[in-house]
C-alpha cells in the first residue's frame, strides 16, 4: 500500500484527491502548507510526494528543491496550465512528473503508478525473463548495476531521482541507439505520444550535472540534433 | 502619377496642375493687357509724331511756295505747286495734290494720291488742317489736307491760330504720305511686346510651381497623415503651421487623430478586460473542478456497483459526465484566452504528419474499427507542434464522428509546397449558411439541436492552431455529400530533394 503525502492548500482538492487515492488503494497523508509538508516528509516516510506549486508561505517549487536536497523520492508535481514557467522550473529543480489540473482519478492513478515503476516497462519484463546481467556494467567512470538498481562514478554512489535512474538504465541498456523523445515519454515516462517532450529536456539536463565531468560536452548523454537523444557509445 | 495608365486625352484634375494653370492664366492676362496697352500707348505716339512732323514740314513749304502762285489757280499753277511740293518733300516721300474750291485734284504725278471724299468734305467748309489715316492698295496713308487762307496781304497756312483774321482763299492741298516705316516700327514693338509676353509666361511658372508647392505640401502632409492612420499609427500628429485654412484642416486632422486614438485605447481596454475576464472566470473555476474531476472515477464505479438507488445512480453519472464536460471547456476556455492574449507557445519539431494522424487516431481508440479509415501515401515532413496538430486533428475526427456519418477519412499527401490533410465525412454536409461560421466560437449551425458534447470550442481552436502555424484550415461539402475540413501546413522538405 503505496503512502502518498500530498501538499496542497485548497480543501476541497485534499478532500476529492484523498477520496480519489484511498479508493485506489493508497495510503495519503495530507500537508496545508509546504513547511507542514516538509515535516510529514520526516514523520511518515512517504513513497511518493504529490505536490501543488501554488502554496501560501513557502512555494511549492522551495519545497521541491528542499526536497530533493536530501531525499530521491519520488515527485509529481501539480500545476494549472498556464503557469508554464512554474512547471518547468519545477521539473529543472527534480520533480519527476506533472500533472495538469484539473485531473481525474484516472490520470492521477495512472501518473503514480509509473514514477512508482523503478525500471521502464519494456525492461521490467526483461529483466525478469532473462536476468542474464549478473553484476554491474561499465561505460566508462560510470558503473550501473541493474538489479541492485544502484549507479556509481569513480566507485561514488549517485544520488538520482526515480525518472533520472530510469531514463539512465533506459538509454544505457541499448548504447548508441538513438530515441526520440516521444520514445522516451511512452518508454520512460509512460505518456502518450504527446506528452510534454520538456519533461525529457528537463530530466536529461539534471542526469547530466550528475553523471558527466563537464555537462556541457557530455559523453554519456547525447544530444541528437533533430531528433533525440542516445547513450554513448563510449570509445 | 503612374506612366501604367492608358493613355487618354484628358483635362488633368490634380490639384498643383490646376493651381499652376490659374496662375498662369492670371499671368498670361497681366502681361497681354500690358502689353496691349504699352502697344496701343506706343503706336499712336509714333503716328502722332509722323504726323506732327509732316504738318510741320507741309505748312512751312507752303509758306514758301503759296505766295508765288497766281489767283485763282489755273489747273497748271496747282499742278507746278503740287510737282515743288513733292520735290521738296525733304524726309518726306510724299505724294502732293492740289485743289482749288469744288475742282478736281491735280497733282504731279499721273496717279493722284488717294485722298478720301470725307477729307475733302471736312475741309471744304473749314479753315482748319485735318488727317486721315487710310488704307489705300494694301499700304498704311496718312492723309494730310491743308486750306490755304490769306492774311492780310500774305497768304499763310490756316493751321496757325486763328489771332489774325482769315479768309479761306478755297486753294487746299493735300498731301499724302506712305506710313510705311512706321507701320515696319509698330510690328517691331508689336514683336517686342509678343517676345516680351512668352518670357514673362516662363518666368511668371517658376513662382506659380513655388506657391503650389506651398499650398500641396501641407496636402501632401495631410494625405501621408491620413495615410498612416489608416496604417494603424493612431499617433500621428502633423506639425500646423501658419493660420490659413490648410492650419485649420491640419488642426482639425490633429484632433481627430487624438478622439481616434482615444476612442481605440478605450475599445481595446474593453476588449482586453473582457478577455481576461473570461480567462479570470475559467482559471477561477478549476481549483473547484480540480476537486470535483478528481472524484469522478469513484461515482462512475459507485454508479456501476449497483448499490444505489436507481435515480441516484444516474444523477451520479450525469454529474460525473458533465463535470468532465466542465472540465474540457475549461481548458478549451482557457487555451482560446491564451490565443487571444498572444501566449500560445509553438513548439515545433520535424515530424511526419502522417505519424502524427496514427498517433492520435491510435490514442482516441479511433484506429479500430470502420468508423475511421485513413489514406496515406508518401511521406509528409512537416516542422509543426504535435500537440496542436493532435488538437486539430482531434476535433476535426470527433466534429465528423458527432455530426457527419461514418466511415469518415483521414487523407494525407504531399502536394506541391504543402502538407495537405482532408478530413471528410458521409452526412449532410455543412449547411450552406454554416460554411463560413464553422470556426466561430460556440457557433451551432443548428440552432434547434441539443447541445452536443463538444465544449463548442473545438472547431476554433483547431482553426487557431492551424494559423499559429502559419497553415490554413478550410471548411467546404463534398461534390456529393459530407463535409470536407482541409488542412495545410507547409512541408518541412518537399518529398522529392529527400528522396535524392
Amino acid at each position: 500500500m503505496p503512502r502518498v503525502l500530498l501538499i496542497e492548500d485548497d480543501l476541497a482538492v485534499q478532500k476529492g484527491v484523498t477520496l480519489a487515492l484511498k479508493r485506489r488503494g493508497h495510503a495519503v497523508e495530507v500537508a496545508g502548507s509546504g513547511e507542514t509538508g516538509l515535516l510529514a516528509l520526516e514523520r511518515h516516510r512517504p513513497d511518493l510526494v504529490l505536490l501543488d506549486l501554488m502554496l501560501p508561505g513557502m512555494s511549492g517549487l522551495e519545497v521541491c528543491r528542499r526536497i530533493r536536497e536530501s531525499k530521491q523520492i519520488p515527485i509529481i508535481i501539480m500545476s494549472a496550465r498556464g503557469d508554464d514557467i512554474d512547471m518547468v522550473v519545477g521539473l529543472e529543480v527534480g520533480a519527476d512528473d506533472y500533472i495538469v489540473k484539473p485531473a481525474s482519478d484516472e490520470v492521477l492513478e495512472a501518473r503514480i503508478k509509473a514514477v512508482l515503476r523503478r525500471v521502464a516497462p519494456a525492461q521490467d519484463g526483461s529483466a525478469q525473463a532473462a536476468p542474464a546481467q549478473p553484476g554491474a556494467e561499465r561505460h566508462g567512470a560510470l558503473t550501473v548495476d541493474r538489479t541492485a538498481l544502484i549507479v556509481t562514478r569513480d566507485g561514488a554512489e549517485l544520488a538520482l531521482a526515480p525518472s533520472e535512474l530510469k531514463l539512465l538504465l533506459f538509454l544505457s541498456a541499448a548504447p548508441g541507439q538513438v530515441y526520440s523523445r516521444q520514445q522516451l515519454l511512452e518508454q520512460v515516462w509512460e505518456h502518450s505520444f504527446y506528452g510534454d517532450a520538456r519533461l525529457v529536456d528537463a530530466c536529461v539536463m539534471r542526469l547530466r550535472a550528475k553523471i558527466e565531468n563537464d555537462p556541457r560536452a557530455p559523453v554519456y548523454v547525447m544530444t541528437v540534433r533533430g531528433f533525440g537523444y542516445r547513450f554513448g557509445p563510449l570509445a | 502619377m503612374t506612366f501604367r495608365r492608358p493613355f487618354r486625352l484628358r483635362l488633368p484634375r490634380g490639384l498643383r496642375v490646376r493651381l499652376v494653370a490659374a496662375f498662369l492664366f492670371a499671368a498670361a492676362f497681366g502681361a497681354l493687357l500690358t502689353a496691349g496697352l504699352t502697344f496701343q500707348q506706343a503706336r499712336s505716339a509714333i503716328l502722332d509724331r509722323t504726323q506732327e512732323a509732316a504738318v510741320a514740314d507741309l505748312r512751312a513749304q507752303l509758306d514758301s511756295l503759296a505766295p508765288g502762285l497766281p489767283f485763282p489757280p489755273s489747273t497748271q499753277g496747282l499742278r507746278d505747286l503740287a510737282l515743288q511740293l513733292d520735290r521738296a518733300g525733304g524726309a518726306h516721300t510724299w505724294h502732293s495734290a492740289a485743289a482749288y474750291q469744288d475742282g478736281p485734284l491735280v497733282s504731279a504725278a499721273p496717279t493722284a494720291p488717294p485722298v478720301p471724299q470725307t477729307l475733302r468734305e471736312t475741309t471744304q467748309d473749314g479753315a482748319a488742317a485735318a488727317y486721315q489715316r487710310i488704307e489705300h492698295e494694301g499700304r498704311p496713308w496718312l492723309v494730310l489736307a491743308m486750306p490755304v487762307s490769306y492774311a492780310g496781304a500774305s497768304a499763310s497756312a490756316s493751321g496757325d491760330s486763328g489771332a489774325m483774321s482769315r479768309a479761306p482763299s478755297g486753294l487746299t492741298v493735300y498731301a499724302a504720305l506712305p506710313l510705311d516705316e512706321d507701320e515696319a516700327d509698330i510690328a517691331a514693338l508689336r514683336t517686342a511686346a509678343q517676345a516680351g509676353a512668352v518670357p514673362a509666361l516662363a518666368l511668371a511658372l517658376v513662382p506659380a510651381l513655388f506657391a503650389a508647392r506651398r499650398v500641396l505640401r501641407p496636402v501632401r502632409r495631410l494625405h501621408g497623415g491620413a495615410e498612416r492612420i489608416t496604417a494603424g499609427e493612431l499617433d500621428t500628429r502633423l506639425d500646423a503651421e501658419g493660420h490659413d485654412e490648410l492650419a485649420d484642416l491640419t488642426r482639425t486632422f490633429n484632433t481627430m487623430a487624438t478622439a481616434l486614438q482615444r476612442d481605440d485605447a478605450e475599445l481595446r481596454r474593453m476588449e482586453a478586460s473582457a478577455r481576461r475576464f473570461a480567462a479570470d472566470v475559467a482559471h477561477e473555476l478549476r481549483t473547484p473542478l480540480a476537486a470535483m474531476t478528481a472524484v469522478t472515477g469513484v461515482l462512475d464505479e459507485d454508479a456501476d456497483s449497483g448499490a444505489l438507488p436507481p435515480d441516484t445512480a444516474d444523477a451520479v453519472r450525469l454529474i460525473s459526465d458533465e463535470t468532465r464536460t466542465l472540465a474540457r471547456m475549461v481548458e478549451d476556455l482557457m487555451e482560446v484566452s491564451r490565443f487571444d492574449a498572444r501566449t500560445a507557445p509553438l513548439r515545433a519539431e520535424d515530424v511526419d504528419l502522417r505519424t502524427l494522424v496514427s498517433k492520435t487516431l491510435r490514442l482516441r481508440g479511433w484506429d479500430a474499427g470502420e468508423h475511421v479509415t485513413v489514406d496515406l501515401a508518401g511521406p509528409v515532413p512537416v516542422h509543426a507542434d504535435p500537440r496542436r496538430v493532435d488538437v486539430i486533428l482531434a476535433n476535426l475526427v470527433g466534429n465528423a464522428l458527432r455530426h457527419g456519418s461514418p466511415p469518415v477519412t483521414v487523407r494525407v499527401r504531399a502536394e506541391g509546397e504543402r502538407a495537405v490533410l482532408t478530413v471528410t465525412d458521409h452526412g449532410p454536409g455543412i449547411p450552406a449558411h454554416a460554411v463560413s461560421h464553422v470556426f466561430d466560437r460556440f457557433y451551432k449551425a443548428d440552432t434547434a439541436r441539443a447541445r452536443s458534447e463538444g465544449s463548442g470550442l473545438g472547431l476554433a481552436l483547431a482553426h487557431e492552431n492551424a494559423l499559429l502555424h502559419d497553415g490554413t484550415l478550410t471548411a467546404a461539402n463534398a461534390p456529393g455529400a459530407g463535409a470536407v475540413f482541409t488542412l495545410t501546413l507547409a512541408l518541412a522538405t518537399p518529398p522529392a530533394r529527400e528522396s535524392r
